[in-house]
C-alpha cells in the first residue's frame, strides 16, 4: 500500500461533530441527577450501567442514584459530591451532543472551567426553590467568560413550589436579570423535576400553564458553531520542521482561509512569504485549507518562523490583528493565593508565549452583585478586568465569544496555569467601553495614601518652548518637599536626553515622546507619587492620548506664556535658530501650538514667577492631601 | 442534449478552490495532529505507547499525519510476553513499513505485583510495573497513551496533559486545569507527562477512521466462527464477544446498535467497583 494514495473512503453525507453542552450550577442543585434522568429517558445508557448504579447505590444505603453515573471516583461517590468533569456522548435523533458534568462546589473551580471551556452551550441549573446562589453567580459570570453563548437555564426541583406558576416566574426573573446583568442571552428557563422526569424529554402534567421548550427542546434547538472560514487569515505557528531537507511550518488555522500563492505577514517582525504549497499526508490534495484544520505550509522564500508568530495576511491592512504592548484583559484568577500589581507571568497566547506583568488592577468582580469595584488585588476564585503590560508589542485579536482566538492563559514559574485571559484589547482603547473604570493608579494611591500620607497625581504643564514650565515645575516640586511631598519632574529635555533619545521632532515623535512621557509618569503615580510633567505637548489631541493614558489622575495646567514674552526670554537661543530657519517645524514659529481649551489650572504670565509657583503647589496640595 | 455555455464552465475552473468542510472525523483528527505536536514541541524525551491495538494503531497512524508521514519519535512496546501471536506479528511486520524506532520494554512477573489487587487486575498490574521501568530507563518526559474519555468511568475525568509525579502516580483529586488548548507541562524531578490524543475520540469514530483511512488491524478484531475480540488486553484476562462482524464496516454497523460497553470482555473491571481507579492512580493507563 503506497502511503501517499489515499485508499480509504471519505464519506459524501456530512457528518458533524459533536455539540458539547456544559451542566453548571451551584452545588446541589441537582447536575448530576438531571444528567442521569436526561441519559435514561432518552435511552442512553449501555446494558448493564443500571445494575451497576442500583448496586454502588445499594452498597451506600441509598435509593438509586443518578449521580453515580458520572461521579465515577471513590471520592465523589463516598462524599457525593462531583471532584472533576466528566463528559458523555449523548444523541438526540440525528445530532450529537457531549453532556460535560462539571463540579459545582467552589473548591473544585478549575475542574469545572476544563469541563465548560470548549462548550457551545450551557445549561444553568437552579434549585427552584433557592433561586441563584454564589456558585450561580460565579458560574454565569464564568461562562461570559469562557464565552459560551447559548444558555439554557433549568429551574430544578420545580415540584417543591408546586409547579406554581407565579412562584415561578418570579424565579425566572430573578435569574434573567441577573444574566441580563451579564450580557448572557438566555434560550429559555425551563421549570423541571430531574427526580420525576417533569420538562426534562416529555411535557410535565403539573405545568400545564408552560408553554416553552422541554430541555430537550431547547437542546436541539442550539444552533451549530459559527463558521470562522470567511474572517481574515490566522494561524499561530506551532513548530518548524525539516523533514528529507524541507521545511514545513505546522500550525492550526484559528480563523479564515490560506491557498497556495497568498502572501503572509509572519509575527510581529514582519517578514513576508509567499505560500508555495499547503501540505498534508495521506489526505485528499487541495491547495487550500480552512479554519481549524491542523496543516503544514512550506513558504517561499523559506524563512524560519519561530513558535508563536501569528501569520496573517501580508496585503490587507484591514485584515492584520491588533498589536500592542499593553493589553486590557478580563481575568478569572485560579490561584490559592490573590493576584497582585506588578507579579509577572507567562502569557500564553494560542502557541505563543510572552512575559508580561500585571500593570494595573482595573477592576473585580463583586460576586455579591456581579458589579465591578475598585480592588487592589483579585482574590482566589475571583474575576478582574486587568492590565497586562507585555516586553514587547503582542500582536492578538480581541476575544469573541464563539472564536477560539484572542484567550490566553496565564503561566506562573512552574509552568502552572494560575489564570484564563479573554483578551479585550489593546489598553488605550478599551477605556470607555465600560460602565466603570477605576485605574490602577487610583487603587494603589488609595493604599499608599496611608504610607505615604498623601495621594498621587500626574499634573502636565503645557504652554510653548521658554514659557518657564521646567521653572515653576522645578519650584514647586521643591515647595512640595518642603511639605513632605515626593514629587518627581519629567520635563522634555531630560526625556530626550535618556528615555527618548531616539526621537526626532516630527509630530509622530513628539506623539510618542508624549506617549512616553504619559506612560512613565501613570507608573510614578501608580506607585504613590506626585509627578509633575513639563512638556510643550502643543497638539490637543496628544494632550487627549495622554489623558487616556494616566487616566483620572491627570491634570491639565496651562502655563500661559504669550509668544512674545516666551520669545523674548529664548532661554536657550532655540527661537532665534528657529526663525534663522536652522529648526525646522518649532512650536510657536513653525509648527502650531493649540492651547487648552479648559484646563484645570491656567497660570498667567502677568505676574510674577513666584505667584505661578505658589498657585501651582496650592493646587496640587488641594488635589494630593487626603 | 443541454450543452454548458462556455462562460459558465470558465467560471468554475477560475473560481478560487474552497477548503472542505470539516466533518467529526476531520475535527478529531485536527485535533489530536495538534495535541500530538504540541507534544513533541514540548516534551523530550518522548515516546508513543504502542499496544498493537485498534486504538494505538490509529495514534501511530495520526503521528505521522502531524508528522508528514514519519513518526519523529520513539514508539514503544511494554510486553507482557501474555500477547496473542498475531499481536508480535502485526508488531515486527508495522514496525518495518512504518519505519518506527521500537522500544521494547517486559513486565515483572505477577509475584512482584500488589498482592491486594483482585487476580485479573494483579495480571494488568504488571504493565504499570513495565512502563514505569522504562520511564526509568528511557528518562521519558512525555509518554504518549491512547485512552478514550469514553471506555471507562475514571478515564473520563483525565486531562488531554495528564501530569505524573514521583512514583508515576495520577494525582486524582488534584488536577491541573486545562482549557482552550493549553497543556500545563509542570516538571519536577521524577516527575513525567502522559498525553491522550485520543481522549475525545469513540469506540465508533476509531472505526470510521480506520475504514476512511484503510488503518491496518491485527485480524482478532475481526469475527471467525461466531466470536471476534472487541479489546485486546493479554490472553488470559481477555474474551472474545459473540459476533459475527468479519469486516470494519460490519463493526461499524455492529457498535452502532451495540449497548454493552468496549470493556465488557475485560476480566479486571468487573472484579470491584473501585479497582480500575486504584489501577490508573497507581499508574495504569
Amino acid at each position: 500500500m503506497g502511503d501517499n494514495i489515499v485508499t480509504g473512503q471519505y464519506s459524501e453525507t456530512h457528518r458533524a461533530a459533536a455539540t458539547p453542552i456544559v451542566i453548571v450550577g451551584h452545588v446541589d442543585h441537582g447536575k448530576s441527577s438531571l444528567i442521569g434522568r436526561l441519559l435514561y429517558d432518552t435511552d442512553s445508557l449501555q446494558d448493564g450501567k443500571l445494575a451497576q448504579i442500583v448496586e454502588s447505590s445499594r452498597k451506600r444505603g441509598l435509593a438509586v442514584e443518578w449521580s453515580f453515573l458520572l461521579d465515577s471516583l471513590q471520592i465523589e461517590r463516598d462524599q457525593g459530591v462531583t471532584v472533576d468533569s466528566t463528559r458523555i456522548p449523548f444523541r438526540l435523533g440525528s445530532r450529537e451532543f457531549v453532556i460535560v458534568d462539571a463540579p459545582g462546589h467552589r473548591q473544585f473551580l478549575r475542574n469545572m472551567i476544563t469541563g465548560a471551556a470548549d462548550a457551545e452551550a450551557a445549561v444553568l441549573v437552579v434549585d427552584a426553590k433557592e433561586g441563584a446562589q454564589e456558585q450561580t453567580r460565579r458560574h454565569a459570570m464564568l461562562l461570559r467568560l469562557i464565552g459560551i453563548r447559548h444558555v439554557i437555564v433549568l429551574l430544578n426541583k420545580s415540584d417543591l413550589l408546586e409547579f406554581d406558576e407565579a412562584k415561578i416566574v418570579k424565579v425566572e426573573s430573578d435569574v434573567r436579570q441577573l444574566l441580563g446583568r451579564l450580557e448572557i442571552e438566555v434560550e429559555a428557563v425551563v421549570p423541571a423535576s430531574a427526580r420525576d422526569g417533569d420538562n426534562i424529554a416529555s411535557r410535565s402534567e403539573r405545568a400545564l400553564w408552560y408553554k416553552g421548550p422541554t430541555l430537550v427542546e431547547a437542546l436541539a434547538n442550539v444552533p451549530p458553531p459559527a463558521s470562522r472560514a470567511a474572517l481574515p487569515f490566522r494561524m499561530p505557528v506551532q513548530d518548524v520542521y525539516r523533514f528529507d531537507g524541507v521545511r514545513y511550518v505546522a500550525g492550526r488555522i484559528e480563523r479564515g482561509t490560506v491557498r497556495a500563492g497568498d502572501r503572509l505577514t509572519i509575527g510581529a517582525q514582519g517578514q513576508v512569504a509567499t505560500v508555495a504549497e499547503v501540505c498534508r499526508w495521506h489526505a485528499p490534495e487541495l491547495p487550500v485549507a480552512g479554519a481549524g484544520e491542523s496543516i503544514a505550509l512550506r513558504l517561499e522564500p523559506d524563512l524560519v518562523p519561530d513558535r508563536g508568530d501569528l501569520l496573517f495576511p501580508a496585503d490587507d491592512k484591514a485584515a492584520a490583528p491588533e498589536r500592542s504592548a499593553r493589553i486590557r484583559t478580563r481575568l478569572f484568577w485560579l490561584r490559592g493565593e490573590p493576584l497582585r500589581v506588578g507579579e509577572s507571568f507567562t502569557l500564553r497566547l494560542a502557541t505563543a508565549e510572552h512575559d508580561v506583568t500585571v500593570a494595573s488592577i482595573d477592576a473585580v468582580v463583586d460576586l455579591e452583585d456581579l458589579t465591578l469595584r475598585e480592588g487592589d488585588s483579585v482574590p482566589p476564585d475571583g474575576f478582574a478586568e486587568i492590565t497586562l503590560a507585555a516586553s514587547h508589542a503582542v500582536l492578538f485579536d480581541p476575544f469573541a465569544p464563539g472564536f477560539g482566538d484572542g484567550r490566553g492563559v496565564l503561566v506562573d514559574r512552574y509552568q502552572r496555569i494560575v489564570g484564563g485571559a479573554p483578551l479585550i484589547g489593546p489598553a488605550e482603547l478599551a477605556d470607555g467601553e465600560h460602565a466603570i473604570h477605576p485605574t490602577a493608579s487610583r487603587v494603589s494611591a488609595a493604599r499608599q495614601v496611608q504610607t505615604r500620607g498623601h495621594k498621587s497625581g500626574v499634573f502636565w504643564l503645557t504652554g510653548l518652548p521658554g514659557s518657564g514650565k521646567s521653572t515653576v515645575a522645578r519650584a514647586a516640586e521643591l515647595a512640595l518637599s518642603e511639605q513632605a511631598i515626593n514629587a518627581t519632574v519629567l520635563d522634555g529635555d531630560t526625556l530626550r536626553a535618556g528615555l527618548c533619545s531616539d526621537l526626532g521632532f516630527s509630530p509622530e515623535d513628539r506623539r510618542e515622546n508624549i506617549r512616553r512621557a504619559a506612560h512613565v509618569a501613570k507608573i510614578l503615580a501608580e506607585s504613590g507619587q506626585v509627578v509633575i510633567v513639563a512638556l510643550v505637548s502643543p497638539l490637543e489631541a496628544d494632550r487627549a492620548q495622554a489623558r487616556q493614558i494616566v487616566g483620572e489622575n491627570f491634570h491639565e495646567v496651562f502655563v500661559d506664556t504669550p509668544l512674545e514674552t516666551c520669545e523674548k526670554r529664548d532661554p536657550k537661543g532655540l527661537y532665534a535658530a528657529a526663525r534663522s530657519g536652522k529648526i525646522p517645524e518649532f512650536t510657536g514659529v513653525s509648527a502650531p501650538y493649540e492651547a487648552p481649551v479648559s484646563p484645570e489650572l491656567r497660570l498667567a504670565a502677568d505676574r510674577p514667577e513666584h505667584d505661578a509657583v505658589n498657585t501651582l503647589t496650592a493646587f496640587i496640595l488641594r488635589i494630593v492631601q487626603p | 442534449m443541454t450543452q454548458t455555455p462556455i462562460l459558465s464552465r470558465d467560471q468554475s475552473t477560475t473560481s478560487l478552490a474552497q477548503p472542505r468542510i470539516m466533518d467529526d472525523l476531520d475535527q478529531l483528527e485536527a485535533q489530536s495532529i495538534f495535541i500530538l505536536r504540541e507534544a513533541y514541541r514540548k516534551l523530550k524525551p518522548l515516546s508513543l505507547l504502542w499496544s498493537l491495538g485498534k486504538d494505538s494503531n490509529v495514534m501511530v497512524w495520526l503521528a505521522r499525519k502531524a508528522f508528514m508521514g514519519r513518526v519523529p519519535f520513539p514508539v514503544m512496546h511494554v510486553d507482557t510476553e501474555k500477547k496473542f501471536p498475531e499481536m508480535y506479528a502485526f508488531r515486527d511486520e508495522y514496525t518495518k513499513k512504518w519505519d518506527l524506532d521500537l522500544l521494547l520494554g517486559y513486565c515483572p512477573p505477577v509475584e512482584e505485583i500488589d498482592p491486594s489487587l483482585p487476580p485479573a487486575a494483579r495480571s494488568a498490574a504488571r504493565k504499570t510495573a513495565g512502563l514505569a521501568a522504562m520511564i526509568e530507563k528511557h528518562k521519558l518526559r512525555g509518554v504518549i497513551a491512547g485512552i478514550r474519555r469514553d471506555e471507562q468511568a475514571t478515564r473520563a475525568k483525565e486531562r488531554v496533559f495528564s501530569p505524573r509525579g514521583a512514583g508515576h502516580r495520577w494525582d486524582v483529586r488534584n488536577q491541573p486545569p486545562e482549557f482552550w488548548d493549553q497543556y500545563a507541562t509542570p516538571y519536577e524531578d521524577g516527575m513525567h507527562i502522559r498525553v491522550h490524543p485520543l481522549l475525545s475520540w469513540r469506540e465508533i469514530d476509531i472505526w470510521r477512521y480506520i475504514e476512511r483511512e484503510n488503518i491496518p488491524l491485527v485480524d482478532l478484531y475481526f469475527a471467525k466462527d461466531g466470536k471476534r475480540y472487541r479489546s485486546l488486553g493479554d490472553q488470559d484476562i481477555t474474551n472474545p464477544i459473540e459476533s459475527n462482524a468479519s469486516t470494519v464496516a460490519e463493526v461499524i454497523a455492529e457498535l452502532e446498535t451495540s449497548r454493552t460497553s468496549e470493556r465488557a470482555g475485560r476480566a479486571m473491571d468487573h472484579e470491584s467497583e473501585d479497582v480500575f481507579e486504584r489501577l490508573r492512580v497507581a499508574g495504569y493507563l
